[in-house]
């Protein structure tokens, strides 16, 4: 019944090199707009109040449009300005613009949740401001944000597969390929979603691991 | 009382308005070396104000501050981290840095301020924590502590910097009544060793029995200032004894309720 | 001046597709409430086993992304011999992820309730039955509100996809206008600036009626606050 030189000849090969391409946007696009979203949370909550309208704007202009508009505003649209990127280049500039403004609303929600009276503290104990951001706020800001900056990641996994808009041969692009040649659609997209769901689920459970490790009792459910 | 004649800390026509609502006026003292001053008033007094306007948590709008004779220079942010060194401060609400241990609360000023080791401040940490009898908790987390145990915590954070005056802002009204009895009785303990400090409570018995001078403030002024002998005899007159009745009639009413 | 006359041009078929959208948004929205909440009490009072079915359920819409769900649904209707309908199987799409979400926010919202809650009522002779609708989901539909707005503003920027399918919706009717007259920029500006009115309109709408049940003295314990949820 189940057709596996199809399988083994055809579709995993297509899928393993679609993989390669997904993870090239998602490990850069993780790691980069994770720290874009550092240093605009940080400019969104301590920055003097023309970078902080600045950059409420900005957040709110990227999570109010469709990730879908912004990858074809990047691809087919930048253009016209003057602005040329490969289908690999827009949308990883797409992703890396996006993620980065919803890591931003994380960040900054964890760095204004820490307590003013453990900053006081600080600067009794001779502190310097500098010492009480790096010693005492930046640790427990990044505990707090962990859990939410690490489900947007996971969604960034899932969202990769909207680089196929702009023609990106990534997972999505080469199981349609695949897809239409064949006219399998439900065999192929059953195994696309195997490889998202593989990576989805090790990624939660790296994250989970990263939770746990830096566990402290009581903290964090307020 | 008093075990020396020099002054430690002495605060000067001290000033703090918010806005145009004026919190302090001309609020002075001089403090000596082993001496324990009580702040009392009714709440809204100013005497939060005052003792964090002291290291300039709350920077005052003007007037002094001499730490053994030396002025501070305000301005300068490296002579301010080291004059807050050398004061410690106790807050109503613990204030505990909430990720880390008991042990590392004490360690990390230490190691971030004064330079020292991390092995070394671990065991001055220790040897603080059991000065609070809180030798076996070292290893729990502030959400792991009751109230009295955090406020305890937080007074050997503040005595492992070695301070030279300690301030301590009502150390016991956030804490259940039950609670209360350990706290005072750390506080008591650092008296007796000699450790000069400045003490906002309500806590009345414990100012009558250890106070070198209590100092009754109203409306962001120091208005009567004398030892508890001279303020709270009776037929004194003074408006501290007043205070001082009134809260003793609540606290009675309160216990019958 | 040429781009404002374009998109000036496309507007009405923008405005169709925006009333697809719309259409496509709430009734998977609709259908993932109505799905969600039973889904939700089975995860929290349900059996072992079918705790262990919604759990799988909810793995599965979380984990697969809606590009591979709209194509996956698209074969399965195809060999099972059903009209490959591309506004019903967004619709279905949607929907079911929907479920999987809103699922989880009615389930935190439930579990965020004091466990005596469920025990009064039955002290005071409810059922179960009685006791659940009556007490508990009153309590937990109010507590889901902010987590259901940001539910919203995700479906509706999600549904910003099944035109891959032919869903005439505003993506659709934008890539149509912009491959017939290149005015790319202009008119993805014009669709990027609807679903941006789209989701303010809602999320206003939604904060009135939390603040219209709102029981004073009643606010979401344990509810992360807004910004801290999954994301919107």
């Amino acid at each position: 019944m189940i057709d596996t030189a199809f399988f083994s000849l055809e579709l995993l090969p297509a899928l393993n090199r679609g993989l390669l391409v997904s993870l090239a946007l998602i490990i850069p696009a993780s790691v980069i707009g994770f720290g874009g979203g550092i240093a605009l949370g940080c400019a969104r909550a301590f920055g003097p109040s023309w970078l902080r309208r600045l950059g409420n704007a900005y957040t709110a202009l990227l999570r109010g449009v469709p990730l879908a508009v912004q990858l074809m505003m990047t691809y087919y649209a930048l253009p016209k300005l003057g602005i040329y990127f490969e289908p690999y280049g827009a949308a990883l500039t797409s992703f890396i613009l996006c993620t980065s403004a919803y890591q931003s609303e994380y960040v900054r929600g964890a760095l204004l949740s820490i307590r003013q009276g453990q900053i006081r503290a600080a600067q009794a104990l001779g502190f310097t401001t500098f010492q009480t951001i790096l010693w005492i706020v930046v640790p427990q800001a990044a505990r707090r944000a962990l859990p939410s900056c690490g489900n947007e990641i996971v969604y960034l996994i899932k969202y990769s597969s909207l680089a196929y808009l702009v023609t990106c041969m990534e997972l999505m692009g080469e199981a349609k390929v695949v897809a239409s040649d064949t006219f399998r659609f439900t065999e192929v997209f059953l195994a696309v979603g195997l490889y998202y769901l593989a990576m989805v689920t090790v990624a939660s459970w790296i994250l989970n691991r990263l939770e746990e490790h830096y566990r402290i009792p009581g903290f964090g459910n307020h | 009382m008093t075990s020396g004649i020099e002054i430690v800390l002495s605060v000067r026509n001290i000033c703090k308005s918010f806005g145009a609502k004026r919190i302090l006026t001309d609020c002075s003292m001089d403090v000596k070396r082993g001496e324990m001053k009580v702040l009392i008033g009714p709440s809204g007094a100013g005497k939060s104000t005052f003792l964090h306007s002291i290291n300039c948590l709350v920077p005052p709008d003007s007037g002094d501050i001499l730490l053994e004779g030396r002025p501070l220079d305000r301005s300068n942010k490296k002579a301010l981290c080291a004059f807050r060194m050398q004061v410690g401060m106790i807050f109503q609400d613990f204030n505990l840095f909430d990720h880390l241990s008991a042990r590392e609360n004490v360690a990390i000023a230490l190691r971030k301020v004064r330079g020292m080791g991390r092995d070394a401040a671990a065991h001055r940490a220790d040897e603080e924590l059991a000065r609070v009898g809180l030798a076996r908790q070292a290893a729990l987390y502030p959400a792991q502590l009751s109230g009295g145990q955090k406020q305890r915590v937080a007074i050997a954070r503040a005595l492992a910097m070695d301070p030279k005056v300690i301030l301590l802002d009502e150390p016991t009204s956030a804490l259940d009544p039950e609670l209360v009895g350990e706290v005072l009785s750390v506080i008591r303990d650092l008296a007796a060793d000699g450790m000069t400090m400045i003490m906002a409570t309500h806590q009345m018995d414990f100012a009558r029995a250890l106070a070198s001078e209590i100092l009754f403030m109203e409306k962001g002024r120091i208005i009567e200032r004398g030892t508890p002998e001279a303020l709270l005899a009776d037929g004194s007159g003074t408006r501290t004894r007043d205070f001082c009745t009134r809260l003793l009639d609540m606290g009675a009413q309160a216990g019958h309720d | 001046m040429h781009s404002l006359l374009t998109v000036i041009d496309a507007l009405p078929a923008m405005l169709a597709g925006t009333l697809v959208t719309v259409s496509n948004v709430f009734i998977s929205l609709a259908m993932g409430l109505l799905l969600g909440i039973p889904l939700a009490l089975a995860q929290v009072y349900g059996s072992r086993p079918l705790r262990a079915m919604v759990g799988l359920y909810v793995w599965f819409f979380r984990g697969v992304p809606i590009l591979v769900l709209l194509f996956l649904c698209y074969g399965l209707f195809i060999s099972l011999g059903l009209p490959a309908e591309s506004f019903a199987i967004s619709c279905l799409v949607l929907g079911c992820t929907s479920t999987a979400y809103q699922s989880q926010i009615f389930r935190g919202a439930i579990e965020s309730l004091p466990q005596g809650q469920l025990k009064a009522a039955r002290a005071l002779g409810m059922d179960d039955r009685t006791g659940i609708c009556s007490i508990i989901l009153p309590q937990a539909l109010r507590l889901s509100i902010p987590g259901w707005a940001n539910e919203y503003s995700i479906l509706l920027k999600d549904s910003a996809i099944c035109f891959v399918l032919g869903t005439q919706d505003i993506m659709a009717r934008t890539s149509f206008a912009a491959a017939r007259t290149h005015e790319h920029l202009a008119l993805y500006a014009a669709a990027g600036a609807v679903y941006f009115v789209l989701t303010l309109a809602v999320l206003k709408l939604l904060g009135r009626l939390e603040r219209k049940v709102q029981i004073p003295g009643y606010t979401a314990i344990g509810v992360e606050p807004e910004g801290m949820e999954a994301r919107s």
